[in-house]
């Protein structure tokens, strides 16, 4: 039992840290990340730029949704 | 040298914003329910800690590939660093109120008074609210003194600057008592947040195989970018709230 309420502490520590109130970012970092691997894999430099654009899009839309439910 | 110097800014930021927090449920348990219980919980949280780092540490630096680490400490550094970025801007612009040390304290105190103490010298809730709060800030601590410490190759420097900060902030906490509410906690978020999203996009890039231009020098460039946008983003929702409150209903 007690185990079992370490573990759910864990796990619930764990999803507050990364998902928490902000599902977008995570789901949103996920993404890019993914797309980042395979646009290093043929179009590096294309990376490059698309990286920090994805990054700020992201933020941007997680600004906005904060805005709306203020 | 330029990571080098990111590395033990951003850091000490962090930590410093974390301790902050963590010091004031300490001085709330202390206050209300007796030091000895309040730093005997911190202490054995610090002792928890340390042990965590001690196991995890080397375990990620021997068995885990770099670009691996690179690629999900990139990621957790985006999460987060967007996160505190996000939280900081709409506290800047006014869309969420600031955190305030002093009532966060004050409802501590509150809600610590109101418990029934235990009868020895030992007060079990002291005890565990200082655990609770100093293990929790600290975990956020440790998660970033580990991510960015073993992906810039700067582990050594990545602790100094997080001791540093706990001593300048627990200095800070027992001179000034309860006047934790001075310490610019947002503008200190909003520039560690910057730095986290500038490390989280470059390390991430690199584990998934982005060569940088410029290599180390493309952080400088990454962290302008992103400090002009957020810098718009602050002027552009300010003035939308001031548009909003000044349209009559």
């Amino acid at each position: 039992m007690t185990v079992q309420r370490l573990l759910v502490s864990f796990g619930r520590f764990w999803w507050d840290f990364i998902v928490g109130d902000t599902p977008e970012i995570a789901v949103g970092v996920a993404c890019l990340m993914v797309v980042g691997w395979f646009l290093a894999r043929g179009l590096s430099a294309a990376a490059v730029v698309v990286l920090p654009v994805a990054v700020i899009a992201l933020l941007v839309a997680s600004l906005y949704r904060g805005m709306r439910s203020a | 040298m330029t990571a080098e110097i990111l590395v033990a800014l951003s850091v000490f930021g962090a930590c410093s914003v974390e301790m902050v927090e963590a010091l004031t449920i300490v001085m709330a348990s202390g206050f209300t329910r007796g030091w000895r219980s309040a730093l005997e919980g911190s202490a054995l949280a610090v002792v928890c800690l340390a042990i965590l780092v001690a196991a995890v540490g080397p375990a990620l630096i021997h068995y885990v590939p770099l670009y691996v680490l690179r690629l999900v400490v990139g990621s957790l550094l985006l999460v987060l660093g967007l996160q505190w970025l996000r939280k900081a801007v709409l506290r800047a612009s006014g869309y969420k109120a600031k955190h305030d040390e002093e009532a966060i304290y004050r409802r501590e105190v509150e809600r610590l008074s109101g418990q029934p103490r235990s009868g020895s010298g030992r007060d079990a809730t002291g005890f565990v609210i200082a655990f609770k709060g100093v293990f929790l800030e600290g975990m956020e601590v440790i998660m970033i003194v580990l991510t960015l410490g073993l992906s810039s190759g700067y582990l050594g420097v990545a602790t100094v600057a997080a001791a540093a900060a706990v001593v300048v902030i627990g200095a800070i906490g027992v001179v000034v008592a309860r006047q934790l509410s001075e310490v610019p906690e947002n503008g200190m978020k909003l520039g560690v947040g910057l730095m986290l999203v500038t490390f989280g996009t470059f390390w991430g890039g690199e584990g998934a195989g982005v060569r940088w231009p410029g290599s180390d020098l493309a952080l400088l460039g990454l962290l302008a970018i992103y400090a002009a946008i957020t810098w718009a983003a602050v002027a552009t929702l300010t003035r939308t709230r001031a548009l909003g409150a000044a349209e009559p209903t």
